[in-house]
C-alpha cells in the first residue's frame, strides 16, 4: 500500500487529524512528566558522592530541557529542508512552530543551569564552552524568530528563515562535542562531561521519564501552534470558514 | 533537470558547507580554547603574565586554611603529580567545594608566585551516584586518577590520558 504523505501535508487534513492527536500527547505528557517529577523527588538519594545534596535534583528539569533544546532543532532544521524542496506550505509552518518551543527549551535550560551553576559551582554564569555555544543557539532561534516576523510576505519569510535554520544547524554539532567532549584532555571545562555511564538507577529512571514528558508535551503544544498557524494563514479558505470553531 | 532536483542539490550543498564549518569550528576550538590552565603549565610559565586567567586542579588533602580575623582562605591546587600552587582568595567559597575534589579560579599571579583568586569556582563530575555506595567502591579501588588540570577522571570510562 502506496501512503500519499502530499496528502496529509495539505493543511486541511493535517488540521484535523492533529486536533485528534493532541489531547493524547497532553495526557501523555502530564503523566510521564508528573510521574517523573515524584520519582524525581522522592525515590532518589538526598545526598551525592561528588558533594552535592538535594539541589542537584534540578537535573530533572535540566536534562530534559536541554536535550529537547538541541533536538527540537534538529527537528525544526528537517521542516525547513523538507520545506526548501518540496516546497510544501505544511513543512514550513511546521518549522515556525517548532522555533518558539525550542527558544523555550533552550531558554529552561540556561536557567535551571544558572541556578544549578550558583548552588554548586558557586557563579550564576561562567563563559565556559558548553555554556557559550548553548547562549549561541538561543540566539540562532530568537534570529530565526526574529526573521520569520520581519518580513511581510510568508513565502519569503518562510524561505529566508529556514535558510537561516540550516546554517545555523553547524551550531548543533559544536554544543554536542563541547558536552560530550572525546578527549577530555583537549577541551577542559567548567561544566561536567554528560556521560550517562555511572548514574544510580533511580536518578536515571526519573531523568527518563521527565525528558520523555518534555517531548510529549512539545508534541502538543508544536501541534497547536500549527493549527493556529494554519487557521491564519488559510482564513480566506472556505473549509477554515466552515470550520465548526471559527462559526462560534 | 527538475527544479526539484535543483533544489535537492542545492540543500545538499548547503548541509555539507554547514558540516565542514561546523568541523572546523570544533578543530579550531580545541587548539585555541584556554578555559584554564593546569598548575604544571603554570609552572612552566605558559600561563599569561600579568592578566587573569584560570586555574584548574584539585584541592589538595589538608591545605585548606582560613584566617581567623578576615576572610581570607588560602590552599594548595594540585595535579597530584608534584605540581602545585598556593590560592589566596578573600572570596565565598562554594558549596561543593572540598579538599580532593576539582575547582576552577579565576585571578592573577602575584610576585610570591601564589594565585591571587577573584573568583573560585568548585567543579564536578557526571556521576551521579548516592553517598554511602561511592564509599564503599573507595575503599575497594583507591582514590580516583586525576586528569592533566587536575580534574577527576569519570571511572570505568577506559579513556585514555
Amino acid at each position: 500500500m502506496k501512503i500519499n504523505w502530499f496528502k496529509y501535508a495539505a493543511p486541511m487534513n493535517f488540521y484535523s487529524l492533529s486536533g485528534k492527536s493532541i489531547p493524547f500527547f497532553w495526557i501523555t505528557a502530564l503523566v510521564f512528566i508528573a510521574t517523573g517529577l515524584y520519582w524525581g523527588f522522592f525515590k532518589t538519594p538526598d545526598e551525592l558522592d561528588n558533594g552535592m545534596k538535594e539541589y542537584y535534583r534540578i537535573i530533572f528539569v535540566h536534562l530534559g530541557s536541554v536535550w529537547m533544546a538541541m533536538w527540537l532543532y534538529i527537528v525544526m532544521v528537517f521542516w525547513a529542508i523538507v520545506g526548501l524542496v518540496f516546497n510544501t506550505r505544511l513543512s514550513f509552518i511546521m518549522a515556525s512552530a517548532t522555533a518558539i518551543t525550542g527558544a523555550l527549551m533552550t531558554f529552561i535550560g540556561l536557567v535551571t543551569g544558572a541556578i544549578w551553576g550558583k548552588t554548586s559551582w558557586g557563579t550564576w554564569w561562567d563563559w565556559d564552552p558548553k555554556l557559550t555555544t548553548f547562549l549561541i543557539l538561543l540566539f540562532i532561534y530568537i534570529g530565526y524568530i526574529a526573521l520569520q516576523s520581519a518580513i511581510e510576505d510568508t513565502r519569503r519569510a518562510d524561505k529566508a528563515s529556514a535558510l537561516l535554520a540550516l546554517v545555523g544547524l553547524a551550531i548543533v554539532p559544536i554544543i554536542y562535542y563541547a558536552v560530550n567532549c572525546p578527549d577530555p584532555t583537549q577541551c577542559s571545562s567548567l561544566h561536567q562531561e554528560s556521560s550517562l555511564k555511572r548514574i544510580e538507577p533511580n536518578i536515571m529512571t526519573a531523568m527518563l521519564l521527565t525528558t520523555f514528558g518534555f517531548w510529549m508535551y512539545s508534541f502538543a503544544v508544536i501541534l497547536m501552534r500549527a493549527r493556529n498557524i494554519i487557521l491564519q494563514r488559510e482564513r480566506k479558505t472556505t473549509w477554515v470558514s466552515k470550520l465548526p470553531e471559527v462559526n462560534q | 533537470m527538475k527544479p526539484r532536483h535543483k533544489r535537492i542539490i542545492f540543500v545538499l550543498l548547503a548541509l555539507v558547507s554547514v558540516g565542514a564549518a561546523s568541523a572546523l569550528i570544533n578543530k579550531a576550538m580545541k587548539g585555541n580554547l584556554n578555559y584554564l590552565y593546569a598548575p604544571e603549565q603554570v609552572l612552566a610559565g605558559k600561563a599569561p603574565k600579568d592578566t587573569v586567567f584560570r586555574l584548574g586542579g584539585l584541592v589538595k588533602k589538608d591545605s585548606l586554611k582560613r584566617s581567623d580575623n578576615s576572610m581570607e582562605a588560602r590552599f594548595v591546587v594540585t595535579d597530584n603529580r608534584g605540581n602545585e600552587i598556593t590560592v589566596v582568595t578573600n572570596k565565598i567559597l562554594p558549596d561543593l567545594f572540598q579538599e580532593e575534589k576539582s575547582q576552577v579560579s579565576r585571578g592573577k599571579m602575584n610576585d610570591k608566585g601564589e594565585f591571587i583568586a577573584e573568583e573560585v569556582l568548585a567543579k564536578h563530575d557526571s556521576e551521579y551516584m548516592p553517598k554511602e555506595l561511592e564509599d564503599v567502591l573507595k575503599k575497594e579501588h583507591g582514590p580516583a586518577p586525576v586528569k592533566v588540570d587536575g580534574s577527576e577522571i569519570p571511572k570505568m570510562k577506559g579513556q585514555k590520558l
